[in-house]
């Protein structure tokens, strides 16, 4: 019964949406208020009926339902309670309800806080965000209904793939898909602004805290699947430059450049157009990451069971967002008046490089992804581009975008002297460098682009210091003025500085581990031992294991560094019940230099097993780079301008700027 | 300065930054791209020894085989023909005879694939997209055997 009522809350929502599109539109078309307002209402239904549904499929996986086809397919019920909780979006049908739930969350969220928006910007922001919905809802109750009943019902489910059984991914998809769809709102924002033909500073404003929050989203989100990768699926790397990794990537790239453009449009009135477009394509390559991850035209280590019929709606839904925002940005986007001036050398022009690096690095990542599948396409060719292509392309193009980081927010608006900033910064350079070569005498080994990548890190941690030591005046005023600036700074300043931080911390764990990771794969008996960067890890023995939903051995391993016990760490193989299907978890043991990974393989002839043991330099600092700069997006989010500080749309703005 | 001034300086670097990318993707995907092959398609198009391709079949199954110091060998087969793999590391969980595989390596001068990855893939009936489209160009597999996506 439960489950015929979310059936029925999803129709029902589908036409809602269908309702939202069309007249608050009509309403701001004809300035009728009451036909405007009347999204807001909409709105709020949409979530709570698509909230109804998801909670009738959650209650399905929570009873183990079996005669829901969605619940037998994908859950059994002896899985532990939080994976029946996150096997509602660990298949194609709950995780597109998840999905439209999350679209819907962020729709009501703009009605119930856009208070201060003009009411026709908003009624069509509401009907722009209500179309995304309508598409999704009939992608969902056409071709991927999870809702579906199964007769007869079978006794037990299929359960859920167990690599997906771990705490990290439960929590990804929610947080990788509220980035991805979060995005949308911007792209409402723009097309809502080329209808009513204005975009200004107000409009920056209103439309950067969203950024922000979907940008902190993603950010966080693919922290977590890199994590997630580096400990659950064993291979010991992070990042494969996957079709579907590149997929929630790109839409990071973009997001990340719209942050800083806005920027210029809220505080200068530049750069509009330019911003508005970034608007459409970052929501864009959501939908992309969302065809190609869905669609299965992917060879992907990723790509679970799809099916074409879908991927071609998704491509159409694709076809009709990207074409008909492009086109309305075509048709409008010239007659938005250009803004302030600015000298190629000022804060404009930085942030204007800094969008040129994050988009070129964007195509780059865009082309390797989709280039084998055009060719396949035209040619019938077979073709994968790996690592060595993003290394080649991405590198070169985001090196010199992580060297600019620091000078950035040192420049003035209008015009700058790159000298007197490089003077502020010369103390952070210096410090950088002399890190550096205290990291080089430690470690004297290895290519040259390690020193590299970690004088990076550093420039990038104590140049951010160095723009906050220069605004509250450290050094150069007496103390009670700099701790009168520190209070008077606005959180903005900390968010950035942390941010950029992070991205520091980030770059060095990445390089670091890139380049000087050192791994043994050997063959060992029991009571023998891998020396391994320092440590040894000796290997005690095979016990057999007993879980929940699985059977399996594990091995017992002893890390020891001259001598003394460090930590005794478990690897398992295990062969999950309902599927048969065989995982491996890795023996870990985490440092604040690097990790001990340690990973249990077959067994060979007179009970020797392979044995990977690794030492993983600074790979904590990956995990903890992405998460300072999620805290980085968070803490600016709180900034008292954005919070409360929008200001009331200037009569004057109404009047066309003087144009050239 | 003008906005002119300003618009043509914005120009400029963008026609740079955009030269600079055009040309490093240009020259990688010229360079770094790897092929997919089945076994029977290497002696067809005479791949060169020293090439380093993707090579894509089914596990012959009886041709695993463990060595020293976790050297495996095995053959890939697409019925027609097969080709011996060595590999030094562990095999993906989901590696298995009778399943289908995707090595990365390169082939050697007596005919031999040396491979340096090989690729799990997350679902335990997952039939590699390569493959199957590629096995059933050679009619060896149909759509609803075991190893199709469900």
């Amino acid at each position: 019964m439960i489950i015929e009522i979310g059936h029925f809350a999803l129709v029902l929502a589908l036409a809602v949406a269908a309702y939202q599109t069309i007249v608050p539109q009509w309403g701001a078309w004809r300035n009728d208020g009451p036909l405007m307002a009347s999204g807001r209402v909409a709105a709020l239904l949409q979530v709570l009926l698509i909230g109804l549904a998801f909670v009738a499929l959650t209650h399905a996986y929570l009873t183990s339902d079996f005669s829901v086809m969605n619940v037998a397919e994908n859950s059994h019920s002896d899985k532990p309670l939080i994976y029946k909780i996150s096997g509602v979006w660990g298949n194609h049908e709950g995780s597109m309800l998840l999905w439209v739930f999350i679209l819907a969350i962020f729709g009501a969220a703009v009605a119930l806080f856009g208070s201060n928006l003009p009411a026709t910007l908003k009624a069509r922001i509401l009907s722009v965000q209500g179309s995304i919905g309508l598409a999704f809802l009939i992608f969902l109750v056409a071709s991927s209904n999870p809702f579906l009943r199964l007769l007869p019902a079978p006794i037990e489910g299929n359960g859920l793939n167990p690599i997906l059984q771990d705490p990290a991914l439960a929590f990804h998809p929610p947080f990788l898909y509220a980035g991805y769809v979060g995005l949308s709102i911007a792209f409402s924002f723009a097309v809502a602004a080329l209808i009513e033909g204005r975009v200004d500073a107000a409009w920056a404003r209103w439309v950067r805290p969203w950024t922000l929050v979907s940008w902190a989203l993603l950010t966080i989100g693919i922290g977590m699947g890199a994590w997630w990768a580096y400990y659950e699926l064993g291979w010991g790397g992070f990042w494969f430059w996957d079709p579907v990794e590149n997929a929630s990537f790109m839409p990071w790239l973009v997001a990340t450049a719209l942050l800083h453009s806005a920027i210029v449009v809220e505080k200068r009135g530049a750069l509009k157009i330019w911003t508005i477009l970034l608007s459409i394509l970052a929501f864009s390559l959501s939908l992309v990451g969302t065809f190609l991850v869905r669609s299965g035209v992917l060879t992907s280590v990723h790509a679970f069971a799809v099916d074409p019929a879908r991927g071609v709606f998704i491509l159409a839904i694709l076809a009709v967002f990207i074409g008909g925002s492009l086109t309305l940005f075509a048709l409008r986007a010239p007659s938005l008046k250009a803004g302030g001036l600015f000298a190629t050398v000022s804060r404009e022009g930085g942030l204007v490089l800094n969008n040129l690096l994050l988009s070129a690095a964007c195509a780059a990542v865009f082309i390797g992804t989709l280039y084998p599948l055009a060719l396949e396409t035209l040619t019938g060719e077979k073709i994968s581009v790996g690592a060595p292509y993003f290394n080649l392309t991405f590198g070169p193009i985001f090196m010199p975008l992580l060297l600019l980081v620091p000078l950035g927010p040192m420049l003035t608006w209008k015009r700058a002297d790159v000298m007197a900033s490089l003077r502020r910064l010369w103390w952070a350079a210096a410090a950088a460098l002399a890190l550096t070569l205290v990291v080089l005498a430690l470690v004297l080994r290895g290519p040259w682009l390690a020193p590299l990548g970690v004088a990076l890190g550093f420039w990038l941690m104590l140049g951010s210091a160095a723009e906050l030591v220069q605004r509250i005046g450290l050094g150069s005023q007496p103390l009670n003025i700099v701790w009168a600036r520190l209070k008077g700074l606005p959180r903005s300043a900390f968010g950035t500085a942390l941010a950029h931080g992070g991205l520091g911390l980030l770059v060095i764990g990445v390089i670091i581990l890139s380049l000087w990771k050192e791994e043994h794969i050997v063959s060992i008996k029991p009571g023998e031992q891998i020396p391994v960067a320092g440590y040894s890890v000796l290997f005690k023995g095979i016990e057999p294991l007993h879980g929940p939903n699985y059977d399996g051995r594990l091995g017992r391993f002893e890390i020891t560094r001259s001598g003394a016990l460090v930590k005794e760490v478990v690897s398992e193989k295990r062969l999950f019940r309902p599927r048969g299907m065989p995982t491996t978890e890795v023996g870990l043991l985490q440092a604040f230099w690097g990790d001990v990974y340690v990973v249990l393989g077959d067994e060979g002839a007179n009970g020797a097993h392979v044995v990977r043991a690794s030492f993983n330099p600074m790979a904590s600092f990956i995990w903890l780079g992405a998460f300072v700069m999620f805290l980085g997006g968070l803490l600016s989010l709180t900034d008292r301008r954005l919070r409360i500080g929008v200001p009331k749309r200037a009569a004057v703005a109404a009047v066309p700027q003087a144009a050239e | 300065m003008t906005r002119k001034q300003t618009r043509t300086a914005i120009i400029l670097a963008s026609l740079a930054v955009l030269g600079l990318a055009a040309g490093l993707i240009l020259y990688a995907i010229r360079d770094t791209i790897v092929f997919f092959y089945t076994p029977s398609e290497i002696s067809e198009k005479a791949v060169k020894p020293g090439t380093r391709f993707r090579l894509g079949g089914l596990v012959e199954t009886g041709t695993l085989k463990q060595g020293e110091n976790a050297v495996y060998t095995f053959a890939v087969t697409d019925t027609v023909a097969n080709m011996p793999v060595s590999y030094t590391g562990q095999l993906p969980d989901l590696f298995r005879e009778g399943q289908g595989v995707v090595a990365e390596g390169v082939l050697q001068a007596d005919g031999s694939f040396v491979a340096d990855t090989v690729l799990a893939k997350h679902d335990e009936n997952y039939m590699p997209k390569d493959v199957a489209d590629k096995l059933r160009e050679k009619g060896v597999w149909q759509e609803g055997q075991k190893g199709t996506n469900p």
